[in-house]
């Protein structure tokens, strides 16, 4: 039985999902709130990148389980010894792909490479000869690689794809006997609604993203046990399994960020527009002092002054990954407490807004606290702001951690993250010829966590924000091209 | 001069697709005004944007035409279209001050037509421009045209925009309630130069309002809208004098005014139908107090039951048909008289409401607006006080201090007895205990409730401050038995506000100030967001409780047809200074101040034959 270890931002991660499922229990048995996100699910952009945010969320999570393994008894020890736990603390995820986190080779190799990228001395016969060593891992099943390589990877790549789409027609399938079980009709006419798009829930489009990932995840599949598909970088490590480690840290800094925004946001925000007078001009001077200082070197102050605690009490962590991880969590928090004043100042219009409104004067003709009205009146009526700001910087922060990690105040160095991967990267680009799947991985993971993320938010924002629905042009029927009217006229200038 | 034919136009909505406008037909002739008159959404406003082709993204004309001098506008192409607007037809809006660009200077506004569609530019635009604006009193043209928007009066602004709309000199102009922002006394001078402007440039007008009042003022003929459907055409006279529809007749016995006096309202039971379905009868049956089998199953046709004068109701179909076929809803119950008046519940001494003008980077004092400015009156208990003035006068201001509900932000001098019980020396639990005789009614009620809480929160929310004494099960019982007073379901308690009419909105915004049993109810322009229909059952129920409950009302409005119809007494405001106080009959019958008169002449007045 291995020891099981709970990392602070695994627990973190923990209550977001477990606060995340309650606010869907939540809002299906509210009516209105039921109605807004409707608007979300009916939305096939969004709905796509759910999906695609859905197994980056399942990645994060499966490499949210940490634990030691259970190390085998030491000869010779007695029978009822404490057992003894490795030192190295791992995931789920990296149980799951032991493979390529072992097979390391010794520097830079090219993607779906054999050989070495750049020479080694090697005794060939007895005679030290320079040239590109074999890998030890990527392609090792080959004897003689240059003619067969070519061969073995499209027979490979072809029988991944197969196995992709095979996965991705059972999907359909299974999708469409779900709704053919529940609707009562027959399975061929719940494909057939399904591809004329004839289904509430945008399930074509959902399906679709969902068999590109299947049929990419099924070639990767195929190749990873016998190639470095990504390449390795300059340590001789899998790339494509760090661009898989980055995803939590992505995961991990846009949730828990964000997540560490709000309670300072909200609470002075609010306090702010509710009050007004001498409470919002001490909060107003606090925001405005906090957005006046470079957020860079805040940050960097703040992470050295962490990093140095962290190096002076060593015994408070267990192993190293404890230690990295702490960085990561504070560095969230951190990234909370200096961000706060965007959302804050929003709020503090919105409540500055809604305290003159009828029903917070009727609320204090009644009597209600101030803590009540703010309670009862402010706060829900502000959720929708809230929901709309938090999921927008999710994917702002992604990009603020690399940017951070690329300066060098980010992320412990050990930690995978996007950002270290693209500082190693700046090394690669001025080598000539050029490394650039490292940069190329990185971006290519970021950009899919990043774009998915903004895709769901313009949903979001679209939903919950009235006004935006009130100026979305509705996709009416065909109307003929002389009747199309201008979007937007002043009247004083149009007349 | 403008035709319309069977106009229909579909507006795409989140609650699927609705006919706002379907199949309208109207001529105007050249000279003449034309009303277009309904409830909110009845379509009148998007028939004006029909003809304009201004609607949203989201709507369409689908069938019809509007021929203006044979020439079929709507399959013009947009390039054309803009050679229409302003030239041939324009339109004036209901808001000055969102109507008008603020950063350019009137002038400029004016001049910006002028030379769209004329071959005047240069300092002749100019002059023009200076001259439209004496056309439209303004005084001082040749100074104001350099003015921006800010710097001119909400009537000043009207005044503008009706030069910007007219400086094209156009065939046909759109007033789209071109006075219900306004005051009123600035309305009768906005609807005099209206009436002139048109007989000078003989022009056509299709005016757009609510106000029946108003049509009488100004139009030739009227067509009465409801539920996108044109349901009478008559000439004004005709309409006002014989109106047939049943919709019509309950109208005009839904308008409150002194003649009804002590009688109930007539209310149109239920509310306007939703457009986003397909009718199978009359869109009126399920109101009408006439409703015939024939109604449920075909849709009546507008008929010529008189010359001039058309009608979309199966009670003229026939041959042997009388004037005076339609009923009235619930006509002339006589209501009990008023118990008399008995102590007095609120009194209010030399009440001054000063918010201070702070400047400076120390946030210093350094003047006050004068928002009340002592203003004393007392409401003796079962008896209905109106407040009345124009915006600004510092009516609803009176209101809120009294309650208590501007201590934070303004001075306050004077004092206000609850009962006997000077307010502004109580604090804490004392405050609390004085509130539970003091309450509010709003007068938007779709501002007035929380969209995020349940019916029975938001009216528990009050008992449970107020009254802590009483036991949460018997608060939940109590506040089902005032939604019944109220007359709504008690399967009302689960549902959110938005699930609501407007006037149930306000029956729900009533029921919360009656929960904790007050003595005085402070009701702030109740019936102003609602439609004449509406506002019959709403005064009805005010009027009811207040011979239940001997609860007494400071009602503040700047609809002099509600005053007359429900005040004891009137106290008249002016720039926070009470001008004229006394019993309403007095009051109305004999103003003795100046200001009174004016305003009293100044009220657009439906003069029936009755």
């Amino acid at each position: 039985m291995p020891k099981l270890v709970f990392l602070a931002t695994d627990i973190a991660l923990y209550v977001l999902v477990f606060v995340i499922a309650f606010y869907v229990w939540h809002a299906r048995r509210t009516p209105t709130l039921r109605q807004t996100w409707r608007g979300v699910l009916h939305d096939p952009a969004a709905m796509s990148a759910g999906v695609v945010l859905a197994i980056f969320l399942l990645i994060a999570m499966l490499d949210s389980f940490h634990f030691r393994p259970l190390l085998a008894p030491a000869s010779g020890a007695a029978a009822d010894a404490a057992p003894a736990y490795s030192t190295r603390t791992l995931s789920v995820l990296d149980a799951l792909l032991a493979g390529p986190r072992e097979s390391r080779e010794k520097t830079y190799s090219v993607p779906l490479g054999t050989h070495q990228f750049s020479k080694e001395s090697m005794l060939v016969d007895g005679k030290s000869v320079r040239d590109f060593p074999r890998l030890q891992f990527g392609g090792a099943h080959l004897k003689d690689p240059d003619s067969e390589w070519a061969g073995d990877v499209v027979r490979q790549s072809l029988m991944g794809v197969a196995g992709g789409i095979l996965a991705a027609a059972a999907l359909w399938v299974g999708v469409a006997f779900l709704r053919a079980r529940t609707s009562r009709a027959s399975l061929g006419d719940s494909l057939r609604a399904i591809w004329r798009r004839s289904t509430e829930v945008p399930w074509r489009a959902m399906l679709l993203t969902a068999s590109i990932v299947a049929i990419f995840v099924g070639w990767v599949v195929a190749l990873w046990p016998y190639y470095h598909v990504f390449g390795t970088d300059q340590t001789g490590n899998d790339v494509l399994f760090q661009a898989i480690k980055s995803i939590r840290t992505a995961v991990v800094i846009g949730s828990l960020a964000t997540i560490a925004t709000l309670p300072f946001a909200i609470v002075f925000g609010i306090l702010a527009g509710y009050y007004k007078g001498r409470t919002d001009d001490a909060i107003q001077y606090l925001y405005t002092v906090l957005s006046s200082i470079p957020s860079v070197l805040l940050i960097a102050a703040f992470v050295l002054m962490i990093q140095v605690f962290i190096d002076k009490n060593p015994q408070l962590f267990d192993t190293g990954l404890e230690r990295a991880d702490i960085r990561l969590f504070l560095l969230a928090a951190i990234l909370g407490i200096t961000g706060w004043a965007g959302l804050a100042r929003l709020l503090r219009a919105e409540t500055l807004k809604l305290g003159e409104l009828d029903y917070v004067q009727a609320a204090r003709a009644f009597g209600v606290s101030d803590t009540g009205i703010m309670r009862r009146h402010i706060l829900p009526n502000v959720t929708h702001i809230v929901v709309i700001v938090a999921v927008l910087d999710f994917s702002g922060l992604v990009l603020y951690e690399a940017v951070l990690s690329y300066v060098g105040v980010g992320v412990d160095p050990t930690t995978n993250s996007f950002g270290t991967m693209i500082n190693s990267a700046r090394n690669e680009m001025s080598r000539d010829p050029v490394v650039w799947w490292t940069l190329l991985a990185a971006f290519g993971f970021m950009v899919t966590l990043v774009l998915s993320m903004t895709l769901f938010a313009s949903a979001v924002r679209e939903a919950f924000d009235p006004r935006a629905r009130a100026f979305r042009v509705r996709r009416a029927k065909p109307v003929p091209a002389n009747l199309v009217v201008p979007a937007v006229i002043v009247p004083a200038a149009g007349l | 001069m403008l035709v319309i034919e069977n106009l229909t136009t579909e507006l795409d909505s989140d609650n699927g697709l609705v006919r706002a406008v379907d199949a309208l037909t109207l001529t105007i002739e050249r000279g003449e005004t034309f009303a277009l008159v309904g409830e909110s959404g009845c379509g009148k406003s998007m028939t004006a944007l029909s003809i304009l082709r201004l609607l949203p993204d989201s709507g369409r004309v689908s069938s019809g035409r509007v021929d203006i001098e044979g020439t079929d506008i709507t399959q013009l192409p947009e390039s054309q279209m803009r050679d229409i607007r302003g030239r041939r037809i324009s339109i004036i809006f209901q808001e000055p001050s969102t109507s008008l660009n603020p950063v350019m200077t009137v002038g400029r506004q004016i001049t910006e037509v002028i030379e769209r569609h004329t071959s005047i530019r240069g300092d002749a635009a100019t002059a023009k421009a200076v001259d439209w604006l004496k056309r439209v009193g303004i005084p001082d043209p040749q100074r104001r045209v350099n003015d921006y928007p800010f710097q001119m009066s909400g009537g000043q602004k009207q005044r503008v925009m009706i030069a910007i709309a007219l400086a094209a000199e156009p065939d046909v102009v759109i007033a789209d309630e071109p006075t219900t922002a306004l005051d009123v006394t600035i309305q009768a001078q906005i609807l005099d130069l209206l009436k002139e402007l048109q007989r000078s440039q003989k022009m056509a007008m299709l005016l757009i309002t609510h106000d029946l009042a108003i049509v009488a003022q100004m139009a030739h003929r009227v067509a009465l809208m409801y539920a996108g459907q044109v349901v009478e055409v008559a000439e004004a006279k005709e309409f006002f004098d014989r109106p047939l529809h049943p919709y019509a007749v309950n109208l005009f016995e839904a308008l409150p005014d002194t003649a009804k006096r002590g009688r109930r309202l007539a209310s149109i039971a239920g509310s306007v139908p939703p457009l986003n379905q397909e009718f199978i009868g009359c869109r009126f049956a399920d109101r009408c107090a006439d409703v015939m089998e024939r109604c449920r199953t075909t849709p009546p046709q507008l008929i010529a039951y008189r010359p001039g004068h058309q009608v979309r109701c199966f009670l003229y179909d026939g041959t042997d048909v009388t004037d005076a076929a339609t009923r009235v809803w619930g006509k002339d119950p006589v209501l009990p008289i008023d118990p008399p008046a008995g102590d007095t519940v609120l009194e209010v001494r030399d009440y001054k409401v000063w918010f201070p003008i702070r400047k400076g980077l120390l946030k210093r004092t350094v003047g006050h607006v004068k928002a009340v400015d002592g203003v004393s009156f007392q409401i003796p208990a079962g008896r209905t006080l109106a407040l009345v003035g124009e915006s600004g006068s510092g009516k609803t201001t009176v209101g809120k201090a009294v309650l208590q509900l501007l201590r934070n932000t303004a001075q306050i001098s004077g004092s206000a007895l609850l009962l006997g019980q000077p307010l502004e020396n109580l604090n804490g639990e004392a405050l609390r205990t004085a509130r539970r005789s003091a309450q509010i009614v709003f007068q938007d009620p779709f501002a007035s409730l929380n969209p995020r809480m349940r019916v029975n929160e938001i009216l528990e929310e009050g008992v449970a401050s107020l009254r802590p004494d009483v036991p949460p099960s018997e608060r939940t019982e109590r506040v089902a038995a005032l939604l019944e007073k109220v007359g709504l379901r008690r399967d009302a308690l689960t549902r959110y506000p938005h699930e609501f009419s407007g006037g149930q909105r306000q029956r729900l915004a009533i029921a919360r100030a009656l929960a904790v049993e007050p003595r005085l109810i402070v009701a702030d322009e109740p019936t102003s967001a609602l439609d004449v229909s509406v506002q019959a059952q709403i005064l009805n129920l005010l009027k009811q409780l207040q011979q239940e409950l001997g609860v007494s009302y400071l009602f503040i409005t700047h609809n002099f047809g509600v005053v007359e119809y429900l005040a004891h007494e009137i106290a008249v405001m002016k720039n926070g200074k009470l001008v004229e106080a006394g019993p309403a009959e007095s009051l109305l019958s004999n103003p003795q101040h100046e200001y009174t008169q004016t305003l009293l002449a100044a009220v657009p007045r439906l003069a029936r034959a009755a």
